[in-house]
């Protein structure tokens, strides 16, 4: 059954992958980034269990987080081309553009 | 069955770090690099965690996948968003790297198989280490006791490197903070109150 779920994994990367290549916009390569963050999180699960070591279970939510901080400071770019800004600042600078 | 899936699963997971870094290069799009990036280094810590260098794995996600992404986007905010122009082609430039790609795949004929404990590097020292952790050091875990015994010394130099670097990247980016009050919010448009722009938080 790992077995299966680590192959589907895999096909499952190469397809977001594949997206974030092509992907016409911006936003289709941070949605296939992050959602490839979450499929090696995934992958490292099921490859734990494969081998019988599911101590790897801590890496995977390690990597949880990492994807998390990374998708929010893209975004935070994304929103207002900065990151060293405090949110409030943000707020005004939201009213403004 | 469970260590055949482990091969194919490396030679995937190989494949696409592959794919991943010829986008890189091919992409003139610098913020989608900098996404990419991201995924690259997500990629080879899953490859690592497949290898067992699970301690190499946590540091690769946490500088690649989490701190270098959020420090590119960081100069992204400060530069701009596309490269200037695409690279000549070199021909030099391509021999080179043909030639010592070539010189690196001949030279992993000469080592040792994956995991052969009679590899070179493993017949030094490695056996004190092993047979002596115990009752010498009285730490049950061969790699703690490696690094804060044996190579203690090695271990505290490396720990004032780290704190040094750590210094002075304090000093240059609160340095950045406090003169970019007048230029930086010109820049960002009109219509910004200078005075709330910048908290003062960075130490004095």
């Amino acid at each position: 059954m790992f077995i299966g779920a680590t192959a589907a994994l895999l096909v499952a990367m190469a397809l977001t992958l594949i997206r974030a290549f092509a992907g016409p916009t911006l936003f289709d390569r941070v949605l296939a980034v992050n959602s490839f963050g979450t499929k090696t999180v995934l992958l490292i699960g099921a490859l734990g269990f494969l081998t019988d070591r599911p101590e790897f279970l801590d890496i995977a939510l390690l990597y949880a987080l990492v994807n998390f901080i990374g998708t929010i400071a893209v975004l935070k770019f994304f929103r207002y081309r900065n990151l060293g800004l405090s949110s409030a600042e943000s707020a005004d600078r939201e009213e403004i553009d | 069955m469970g260590a055949e899936m482990i091969t194919i699963v490396n030679i995937v997971l190989l494949t696409m770090l592959c794919f991943s870094a010829v986008a890189i290069m091919l992409l003139r799009h610098l913020f989608a690099v900098a996404a990419l990036t991201g995924a690259f280094s997500l990629l080879s810590a899953g490859l690592l965690v497949a290898l067992d260098a699970v301690d190499v794995a946590f540091t690769e996600a946490a500088v690649g996948g989490g701190i270098s992404t959020v420090l590119m986007l960081g100069t992204l905010a400060l530069t701009q968003r596309r490269e200037h122009r695409p690279p000549r082609f070199s021909l030099p430039a391509l021999l080179v790297v043909i030639a010592t790609g070539g010189a690196l795949i001949y030279a992993t004929s000469d080592m040792p198989a994956y995991g052969d404990p009679n590899a070179p590097a493993l017949q030094h020292v490695v056996p004190v280490y092993i047979e002596g952790s115990r009752n010498d050091i009285g730490v049950p875990n061969i790699v703690t006791s490696i690094l804060a015994s044996y190579r203690g010394y090695d271990t505290l130099g490396e720990v004032a490197v780290i704190f040094t670097a750590g210094i002075g990247v304090m000093f240059l980016l609160g340095r950045r903070r406090e003169d970019e009050d007048d230029e930086g919010m010109v820049r960002h448009g009109p219509g910004n109150d200078p005075e709330s722009s910048e908290p003062e938080e960075t130490a004095s």
